[in-house]
C-alpha cells in the first residue's frame, strides 16, 4: 500500500511545498475479522487517530491531478482541529479506504469531502466526550487546538486525541447529524494550502504508475489488431527470434501480446512481430459521420424537460430559429500512455494501477480473470492526468491478463499508438434546436433534440483485454451522464429537452471531461446566442431577461464586470481593417442546473486570410458554493479552460474504416504554449453554502464563448467543433460580412 | 557494454545499443524523473540534458550519446536541495497531474542557461513550444520560468 506521507519536518521552502514520501508497506486486507473498516456508515473507515497525535484519513477517491490530496484533509483538518501537516492520506487502495465511487463528475470535494468531513466531526464529537469525562468538565467548557483538548478556563488542564484513542477505533456510525463547525471559525478551508507531491513531482521522487517495478516483473507489450474488429488468424513467432532478452508471444483468442524481461526487448517484439490478422471495415465512413448518427437505432428517448407547450408557442411565433450544433470525436490524451503493474496468483490478484475508479475496477479485473472480486486488492498510483475513463482500466486489465497468463508479476505499458488509438472516445454529439421569438425577440418556446448513445450507467465499457480474449462480459455502453445538462439553464415557460438514446456508436464510449454537459451547453449557449443576435440585443442583456436565479445573475455580472464587457448586440459594426478580427463572446451554465455556477467571456483574434482562430484571453466567473482550497480550485479552471480551448480549436479524432488514423501528436494537435490564452477569474465564496464540483463545470464554457466571439468578430456562426481554419473559411465564404 | 556519464556518475551498462536512452534511464538506471510520453519526441515528457542541451531522450540510442554528459531532472536537484528552477515550479504550483513536468523544468533549465536577461512571455511560450501539458498548467510554468529566471538573478 502507498501511503501518501506528509510531516512538520519535511516544510521545505517559502510557500510550504511539502515532500511527499512514498512508504510501501505490505497490505492488510481489508477482508476478514480485524481488518480495518471500509463501509461507508462507519467512522473508522475514514479516519484514525495514531499513537504520535497525527491522524489517518482514508477515501477510494483519488487524485488524478486534482489536488484533493491537500483538500481533502484540509476538510478532515479542519473539522478536527489538528495541523494539517498532521494528516495523512490514504487513497485509491481497495483493502483499506472506503468505496467512495469513481473520481468522476466534479463529486471528489462535493461528494467524498463531504463525507470524511461529517465522519471527521462525529470523531470530535467523541473525542470531546472521552476528554470531558477524562477532564471532568462539560464538554461545552472545552476547546481545541491542534489535536489537544484543554479547559478553556484553565488550560493547562489538557489531554491530546492521542491519549484519548490512539490505534483504537471509535467504533461508531457516522453521525449525519454531528454537528459541524461554523464556517466564521474555519482557519483552513477557504484558505489556499499547496498540494503535497508537487515538490517530489518536480524533482523526480514521485513514483507514478509508470515508474513502479516488482521483482521479477516481466516488461509486456499488447500488439494490437490493424483493424478494430480483426480476428488473429496466425502468429510467426520466429518473427523475434534472435532479440536479445528472448521475448516471448501471449496469446488468448485475439489477446496478442509481448513479454520479455527488459522493456526495450518487448518494444521490438511488438513491433517485430508478424501476425496475420483478418480485414475488418465496421466504422462509418467519417465524412458521413452525422448522417450515421441520425440513421442509427434509438433506443429510447429520455426527456430531459418538458414544461409548457412549446411547440404551440414556437407554431405561432413571430419568428422561429432553428440550429444544429455538432461536436467531433475526441481522445482523452493523457501525456503519459496508460500503464499498470500486476501480479496474479491464482484466484488472487494485486494490482497497481491509475485508474480514476479502483473500486470499480475490482470488477472488471474479476472479469477478466474470471474470479471473484473479493480476490483483486487494488492500489492507486498515480497516472499521467486522466480526464474520464481514459485507457487504465483497458491496460490494467491486459496486465492482469497476462500475468495470469504467464504466471508472473507483469507490467503493461501502452505506447502512444495504442492510448491515441484504442482508448474509450467521447462520442460524437448532435444536437438540434428549434425556438420561437415573439415580435420583441423574446424566447417563446424551445425545442431541443439531442442524439447520443445510450448509456448502461452503473456498467463499464467492455475491457479490450476481455474482448479480444473472448472472455464473457456484460455487453454495456457507458459514455456518462452525457444528458446532463440538455435542458437550458433558463426558465423558459415552454420548453422540452429530449435525449434520443441511440443503440450504438462508432467507437467505445466513454466519458471525457465535462461529458454531455460540455456538448450540450456548447449548444444551449450558442442557441442563445443567436436569438440574442435575432433580437439585435445585448448577449448579457438577453441572457438576464431570463436569469431568475440569483447566483446565476451573479457570476454572469461578474465575468462581464471582470472583462470589461462591451455591452453592444453582435456581431460588432465598427470596421476591422487588415486581416484579424477581434471579437468577445460570452456564455452562463449552471452544472447539470444542479450545482456549481459558471460564466465565461471568451477574447478572439480570428484571421480572415486562414480562418485561424486564436483565442487570447478567457475570463470565468466562479460560485462553486464554500470553497475548500482557492488556489485548487484556480487551477482546475485554468485546466478546464486551457483544455477545453484545445479540444474547442484543434481536436478531431481522425479514422478510416479499419481504426483510428489520429494516433500520435501531429495526427492529434493539441493546443501550444503559444496558442494558450490567458485565463483570468473572479472566484465567488461562499462558506455558509455546500461546496461543489469544480474539476468540470468551467469546461462547459469555451466551446459556446468561442463561438459567439467569433461571430462576434465575423459575423460568421461556428456549430461543428472543433473550429476548424477550413470551416471558418468555408462559412466566411457563405456569409454575408456585417456592414458598418 | 555502453559506457555513460549520467548526472556527474559514470556507468558501464549491458544494454543493446539501439536502446533509447530513455529506457536505460528508467529501467537500468532507476531513473524515473524522465517520462515516456509519445516515444516520437513529439512532446518533451523525455526531456534531459545532454551537454547542457535539451534533448528528447526517448529518440536518441544510447550508443549515440557518447561522452556526452546526461543530466536528468534527479541531477538538477533534490527535494531536500532543489534547483531554482524546480523550486519555482512548486513555488507557483505549476503542475497538476506533473507528468510533463519533469519536460518543462529541463527545458526551463536549458533555456535559462543561456540567458542573461529575464525572459517575456512570448519567449518563454517559444522556448516550451514543444512541450506539451494536457491538464492545462501553462499559465502556471510560464509563472514558474519568470520565477525561476528571478532566483537566478537574470536580470530585467
Amino acid at each position: 500500500m502507498a501511503i501518501f506521507e506528509t510531516t512538520r519536518r519535511d516544510f521545505l521552502i517559502g510557500t510550504g511545498a511539502l515532500v511527499v514520501s512514498l512508504r510501501l508497506a505490505s497490505p492488510a486486507l481489508g477482508q476478514g475479522p480485524g481488518a480495518k473498516p471500509v463501509a461507508l456508515d462507519q467512522v473508522d473507515s475514514f479516519l484514525a487517530v495514531n499513537k504520535d497525535g497525527t491522524v489517518t484519513m482514508y477515501t477510494g477517491k483519488v487524485d488524478i491531478g486534482t489536488g484533493i490530496r491537500v483538500a481533502l484533509p484540509q476538510m478532515v483538518a479542519e473539522e478536527l482541529d489538528v495541523a494539517l501537516d498532521r494528516v495523512t492520506l490514504v487513497e485509491g487502495d481497495t483493502a483499506l479506504t472506503p468505496d467512495q465511487g469513481p473520481t468522476w463528475g466534479s463529486l471528489s470535494v462535493q461528494v467524498a469531502g463531504v463525507q470524511l468531513r461529517q465522519a471527521a466531526a462525529t470523531a470530535r464529537r467523541a473525542l470531546m466526550d472521552m476528554a470531558a469525562q477524562r477532564l471532568g468538565a462539560p464538554a461545552g467548557d472545552l476547546g481545541v487546538k491542534d489535536g489537544v483538548v484543554f479547559v478553556r478556563a484553565e488550560p493547562s488542564r489538557r489531554v491530546s486525541y492521542a491519549e484519548l484513542i490512539a490505534d483504537r477505533r471509535f467504533d461508531l456510525k457516522v453521525d449525519k447529524d454531528a454537528p459541524l463547525k461554523n464556517p466564521k471559525d474555519h482557519i483552513l478551508v477557504g484558505q489556499p494550502a499547496p498540494r503535497p507531491d508537487v515538490l517530489a513531482k518536480v524533482t523526480g521522487a514521485h513514483t507514478y504508475a509508470q515508474d513502479f517495478r516488482l521483482p521479477g516483473m516481466l516488461h509486456a507489450r499488447v500488439v494490437r489488431p490493424p483493424a478494430m474488429g480483426a480476428t488473429l488468424q496466425g502468429v510467426d513467432e520466429s518473427s523475434i527470434q534472435g532479440i536479445k532478452g528472448g521475448p516471448r508471444v501471449v496469446r488468448q483468442g485475439n489477446f496478442l501480446a509481448v513479454v520479455a524481461t527488459s522493456e526495450w526487448a518487448a518494444v521490438k517484439a511488438a513491433r517485430q512481430l508478424k501476425a496475420t490478422w483478418s480485414t475488418w471495415e465496421g466504422l462509418p465512413e467519417q465524412s458521413k459521420l452525422w448522417e450515421h448518427v441520425r440513421s442509427t437505432p434509438i433506443a429510447k428517448d429520455d426527456v430531459a424537460v418538458d414544461r409548457g407547450n412549446p411547440k404551440a408557442a414556437i407554431a405561432s411565433a413571430a419568428r422561429t430559429l432553428k440550429a444544429t450544433y455538432d461536436f467531433a470525436v475526441h481522445t482523452h490524451g493523457s501525456m503519459g500512455p496508460s500503464c499498470a503493474v500486476a501480479d496474479v496468483r491464482g484466484d488472487k490478484a494485486r494490482i497497481w494501477s491509475p485508474s480514476q475508479a479502483p473500486h470499480w475496477l475490482r470488477r472488471e479485473v474479476a472479469a477478466t480473470l474470471q474470479i471473484d472480486p473479493a480476490g483483486v486488492h487494488i492500489q492507486y498510483l498515480d497516472g499521467a492526468g486522466c480526464y474520464g475513463r481514459n485507457g487504465h482500466e483497458d491496460a490494467t486489465c491486459d496486465a492482469a491478463l497476462v500475468s495470469k497468463l504467464v504466471g508472473k508479476p507483469v507490467r503493461v505499458q501502452w505506447s502512444r499508438e495504442d492510448e491515441h488509438g484504442w482508448d474509450p472516445k467521447g462520442p460524437p454529439t448532435l444536437v438540434e434546436i428549434t425556438a420561437g421569438l415573439d415580435a420583441q425577440g423574446n424566447i417563446v418556446g424551445w425545442d431541443s433534440e439531442l442524439w447520443v448513445p445510450k448509456a448502461d450507467i452503473t456498467e463499464w465499457p467492455r475491457t479490450l483485454a476481455a474482448t479480444l480474449a473472448g472472455i464473457p462480459q456484460t455487453p454495456a455502453i457507458n459514455p456518462g451522464n452525457i444528458h446532463r445538462n440538455l435542458d437550458p439553464s433558463y426558465p423558459f415557460a415552454n420548453q422540452k429537452a429530449v435525449a434520443h438514446r441511440l443503440e450504438s456508436t462508432p467507437f467505445r464510449p466513454s466519458w471525457i471531461r465535462t461529458p454531455g454537459r460540455m456538448q450540450n451547453t456548447y449548444a444551449n449557449e450558442v442557441f442563445i446566442d443567436e436569438c440574442a443576435a435575432a433580437a439585435s440585443a445585448d448577449p448579457v442583456e438577453y441572457r438576464l431577461r431570463y436569469l431568475t436565479d440569483p447566483r446565476g445573475i451573479a457570476v454572469l455580472r461578474a465575468a462581464a464586470n471582470l472583462a470589461r464587457w462591451d455591452a453592444r448586440p453582435s456581431p460588432r459594426r465598427d470596421p476591422q481593417t487588415g486581416s484579424i478580427a477581434r471579437g468577445r463572446g460570452i456564455a452562463y451554465v449552471k452544472y447539470e442546473n444542479a450545482r456549481t455556477y459558471v460564466a465565461g467571456v471568451a477574447e478572439v483574434e480570428v484571421n480572415r486570410t486562414t480562418g485561424a482562430i486564436r483565442c487570447t484571453r478567457f475570463t470565468v466567473a466562479h460560485d462553486c458554493g464554500q470553497i475548500i482550497n482557492p488556489d485548487g480550485v484556480r487551477a482546475q479552471i485554468e485546466g478546464n479552460i486551457i483544455q477545453t480551448v484545445s479540444r474547442t480549436l484543434k481536436e478531431e479524432l481522425r479514422w478510416n474504416r479499419s481504426r483510428v488514423t489520429s494516433v500520435d501528436w501531429a495526427s492529434y494537435p493539441i493546443l501550444r504554449f503559444p496558442e494558450v490564452p490567458e485565463v483570468v477569474m473572479e472566484l465567488i465564496n461562499r462558506p455558509t453554502e455546500p461546496p461543489w464540483g469544480v474539476g468540470e463545470p468551467a469546461a462547459c464554457l469555451p466551446p459556446p464563448a468561442i463561438s459567439n466571439a467569433v461571430f462576434d468578430a465575423i459575423g460568421v456562426r461556428l456549430r461543428s467543433v472543433p473550429f476548424a481554419p477550413t470551416k471558418v473559411m468555408a462559412a466566411l465564404k457563405t456569409t454575408t460580412p456585417p456592414r458598418a | 557494454m555502453v559506457t555513460l556519464s549520467v548526472n556527474g556518475t559514470t556507468h558501464r551498462l549491458d544494454v543493446e545499443p539501439d536502446t533509447p536512452l530513455l529506457y536505460v534511464l528508467r529501467d537500468d538506471l532507476a531513473l524515473h524523473g524522465p517520462k515516456f510520453g509519445c516515444g516520437l519526441a513529439q512532446c518533451g515528457a523525455c526531456t534531459v540534458l545532454l551537454d547542457g542541451r535539451a534533448v528528447r531522450s526517448c529518440s536518441i540510442p544510447v550508443s549515440r550519446v557518447g561522452k556526452a554528459k546526461v543530466v536528468t531532472l534527479e541531477g538538477l536537484g533534490t527535494p531536500q536541495n532543489p534547483h531554482p528552477v524546480q523550486r519555482a515550479f512548486a513555488e507557483e504550483q505549476a503542475a497538476q497531474c506533473g507528468y510533463c513536468v519533469s519536460g518543462m523544468v529541463m527545458q526551463t533549465a536549458a533555456f535559462l542557461s543561456q540567458r542573461r536577461a529575464s525572459p517575456s512571455d512570448v519567449e518563454i511560450r517559444q522556448a516550451l513550444q514543444a512541450n506539451l501539458c494536457r491538464c492545462g498548467t501553462h499559465q502556471r510554468i510560464i509563472a514558474a520560468v519568470k520565477r525561476a529566471a528571478a532566483l537566478m538573478g537574470k536580470g530585467a
